[in-house]
C-alpha cells in the first residue's frame, strides 16, 4: 500500500526540481536581459524605495548631524501627526485642496468628453487634425509660461481681459492678486492646458468601438445624438470609470508646480494646499519630519482611495484590475 | 431629406465648436507674441497694449538676452535637456525591452516592482533627503538623475513591444543574434514613433522643468531658463521698473515667455504626428 504514495511523492519531486531547473535554464539564457534590466532597478530602489523607507523619518525627530538612520525617534511616535492634525492650518490646507482638485476634476473632465466626441462626430478630416494639433499644444508650455500668459490677459493694469473691462467702464479685476478669483484662475487655466490632451485618450477609446455598430443603429434610422449616447458613451464608460479612479486616487494632488507658481501670501487662505505647505515647513523651514509625516498621510490616503474606488467600481462591473 | 437637414446643422454647430476650441488654444500665445514686439510708443499711442500694433520692435528681446544670466540659463536647460532626453530613453528602453517579453521569468514581479511605484511613493521630503546625501545638491545632475526614468513612459514603450509580433524576435534569435543585437537591430528601428513620443515627453519635461531647480540648486549660476523667466515675471511685476526704459516691461516680460516656449513649439509639430493615440490608452490599461 505504501508503494504507490511513495512513487507518487518521488515524481512529484522529480517534477519539481526539473521545473525548478528549466526556470534556472530559462533564466541564464535570458541572462542579458536581466543585465539590461539591472541599472533600472537600482534606479528605482534609490530614488523610490529608499525615500519609501526614509518616511520612517515622520517617527523620529531627525536631524542633519544624526541622519536618517540615528536621528532619535520622536515621542510619542505620533507626535508629527498630533502637530499636523492640530495645526490651525490643517483644515484649510485640506480644504484647499480637496477644492481645487474636485473643480478641476469636474470641470476638467467633461469637457474633455464632450471635445474627443466632437472630434469624433467630425466629418472634415483636415479640419479635424488641425484643432487636434492646435489643442494639444497647451499641454507642452511649462507652469511658468502660462502664469506669463495669465499675466498679459489677467494683470489688473495690463492685462487684456482687464482692459476690456474699463473700456466697457467696469472696473479692473485683480484676477491675480485677489481671493476671489484665485481657484477660479487656477481651474480656467488647467482647462486651457489639458482640455485637448485630455481628449486623446477618450478618442482612443472611440475609435476602438466596433464600427458596425454605428452602421446597423443607421440602418435602423437612429440620429446621430442617439448614437452617441447609445454607442458612443457606452462604449468609453469603462476609459472614464479608469480614469475616474485614477483622478481620485490623486485627489489631494492639487497640481502642486502650478500652484506653486501662481500663488503668494496674499491668497494663502484660498490656495495654500497640502504640497505648497510641506514645502515651505519642512524644506524652506527645515522641519523635515513634519514634512515628511504630512507626505506620507497624502500618500497613504491616495493609496487607499484608488483600492476603495477600484472596489467601488468593481461593484459596477468596471475596474482596473 | 429631413434628417439630411438635421445633419447639416449638427455639422455646423460641431465645426463652430471645434474652430473656437482652436482659437482658444492658439490666440493667447499670438497675442503674448504681439506684446512682445509692441514699442513703448504705440503703447503710449493707445493707452495700453492692443492686439495688432502697427510699428513692431525687437528691442525687448535684445534687452532680455543682454541680460547673462539668460544666456547663461539657456545653456544650463539646453544640457540638461539633451543629455537628461539622452539618459531618460538609454535607460527606458532598457527597461520596457526586457519587461516586454512575456516568457521573462519574474516579470509580473519586476512589473509589480516599478508600479507600485505609481501608487505609493516615499514623497518631497525623503526624496530631497537622498539627493542631498547622494551630495547632487547645486549639481546639473540634480536636475538629471532622480527623474531618469518615468514610469508611464516605460509602460508606453512595453505596451508597444508588446504588439511588435513576435517572430520577428524569434527568427532573429534563432539566427543567432544576441539580445542587445535584436533591440539595437530590429526593436529599435520598430519602434521609433513610440521613441519619438516618449522622447518628445522627457524632453519637454526636462525644458519646461523649474521646480526640481528650486528644490535643488542654490546656486544661481546653475539656474535653468524657466527659474530665470519666472524671475523676470516676478520682478519686473512687484518693482516698477519703467522709468527711463524704451521697451515696456510687460513687453520684456513676454518675451521671456517666448524665448521659454519657443523650441517646444518648434519641435512639437513633426513630433506630434507620432503620437499613436493607442499607445497611451495601452500604457494605462496595462
Amino acid at each position: 500500500m505504501e508503494q504507490p504514495i511513495a512513487v507518487s511523492a518521488t515524481t512529484k519531486a522529480q517534477a519539481h526540481s526539473s521545473r525548478l531547473r528549466r526556470t534556472m535554464a530559462d533564466v541564464w539564457k535570458m541572462r542579458t536581459l536581466y543585465i539590461m534590466l539591472l541599472p533600472c532597478l537600482v534606479w528605482y530602489f534609490i530614488f523610490k524605495y529608499l525615500p519609501m523607507y526614509g518616511v520612517i523619518i515622520s517617527f523620529k525627530d531627525y536631524n542633519f548631524s544624526d541622519g536618517i538612520l540615528h536621528s532619535p525617534w520622536a515621542d510619542p511616535w505620533y507626535k508629527y501627526f498630533e502637530m499636523f492634525f492640530q495645526s490651525p492650518y490643517f483644515s484649510q490646507l485640506l480644504g484647499n485642496t480637496l477644492l481645487i482638485s474636485v473643480y478641476k476634476l469636474l470641470f476638467g473632465m467633461l469637457p474633455s468628453i464632450l471635445l474627443a466626441i466632437l472630434f469624433h462626430e467630425c466629418r472634415i478630416s483636415w479640419l479635424k487634425r488641425w484643432v487636434q494639433t492646435l489643442s494639444y499644444m497647451p499641454h507642452f508650455l511649462s507652469w511658468i509660461v502660462i502664469y506669463g500668459i495669465s499675466i498679459a490677459f489677467l494683470s489688473e493694469t495690463t492685462g487684456l481681459l482687464n482692459r476690456w473691462i474699463t473700456d466697457m467702464g467696469g472696473s479692473a479685476i485683480p484676477f491675480l492678486n485677489g481671493v476671489e478669483w484665485f481657484r477660479s484662475v487656477l481651474v480656467s487655466t488647467e482647462i486651457w492646458k489639458d482640455l485637448g490632451w485630455g481628449a486623446i485618450i477618450y478618442l482612443a477609446a472611440i475609435s476602438s468601438i466596433d464600427p458596425t455598430l454605428y452602421e446597423a443603429a443607421k440602418v435602423d434610422g437612429a440620429s446621430r445624438l442617439r448614437m452617441i449616447w447609445h454607442i458612443t458613451l457606452p462604449g468609453i464608460r469603462n476609459v472614464i470609470v479608469l480614469l475616474l479612479i485614477l483622478r481620485i486616487g490623486s485627489i489631494l494632488d492639487a497640481g502642486f508646480e502650478q500652484v506653486f507658481v501662481f500663488y503668494h501670501q496674499r491668497v494663502y487662505e484660498v490656495g495654500d494646499i497640502i504640497d505648497t505647505w510641506v514645502y515651505r515647513t519642512g524644506l524652506q523651514q527645515m522641519n523635515f519630519s513634519l514634512g515628511a509625516t504630512v507626505g506620507l498621510f497624502k500618500s497613504a490616503i491616495g493609496f487607499i482611495l484608488v483600492f476603495g474606488t477600484n472596489k467601488l467600481a468593481k461593484r459596477w462591473g468596471e475596474s482596473i484590475w | 431629406m429631413v434628417s439630411g437637414k438635421s445633419d447639416k446643422v449638427f455639422n455646423a454647430f460641431i465645426y463652430t465648436i471645434l474652430l473656437v476650441v482652436a482659437v482658444t488654444a492658439i490666440f493667447p500665445l499670438l497675442y503674448v507674441v504681439s506684446m512682445s514686439l509692441t514699442p513703448y510708443s504705440e503703447v503710449i499711442k493707445h493707452g495700453g497694449f492692443i492686439i495688432i500694433p502697427k510699428k513692431i520692435s525687437f528691442e525687448a528681446y535684445e534687452r532680455i538676452f543682454s541680460d547673462p544670466a539668460l544666456g547663461r540659463s539657456m545653456l544650463v536647460t539646453v544640457f540638461v535637456t539633451v543629455i537628461g532626453t539622452l539618459i531618460n530613453i538609454i535607460l527606458t528602453t532598457l527597461a520596457a525591452y526586457p519587461l516586454s517579453r512575456k516568457n521573462l521569468p519574474g516579470r509580473s514581479f519586476f512589473l509589480l516592482f516599478i508600479i507600485i511605484t505609481m501608487l505609493f511613493n516615499g514623497g518631497l521630503i525623503p526624496t530631497y533627503l537622498i539627493v542631498q546625501s547622494l551630495g547632487m545638491l547645486n549639481t546639473v545632475w540634480s536636475l538629471i538623475v532622480p527623474g531618469a526614468i518615468a514610469t508611464f513612459n516605460v509602460l508606453i514603450l512595453k505596451s508597444f513591444l508588446e504588439s511588435l509580433p513576435e517572430e520577428l524576435f524569434e527568427s532573429a534569435r534563432i539566427d543567432g543574434a544576441k539580445e542587445f543585437r535584436v533591440l539595437w537591430q530590429i526593436a529599435l528601428p520598430l519602434s521609433v514613433p513610440s521613441m519619438m513620443t516618449v522622447g518628445l515627453f522627457y524632453m519637454v519635461g526636462h525644458w519646461n522643468s523649474f521646480f526640481s531647480a528650486v528644490l535643488y540648486i542654490t546656486d544661481t549660476k546653475l539656474y535653468p531658463l524657466q527659474v530665470i523667466i519666472r524671475n523676470m515675471l516676478l520682478l519686473t511685476q512687484s518693482s516698477e521698473l519703467q522709468a527711463e526704459v524704451t521697451v515696456p516691461t510687460a513687453a520684456m516680460q513676454m518675451a521671456a515667455v517666448i524665448a521659454g516656449s519657443l523650441p517646444i513649439i518648434a519641435v512639437y509639430p513633426f513630433i506630434q504626428k507620432h503620437f499613436t493615440k493607442g499607445m497611451l490608452l495601452g500604457a494605462i490599461k496595462g
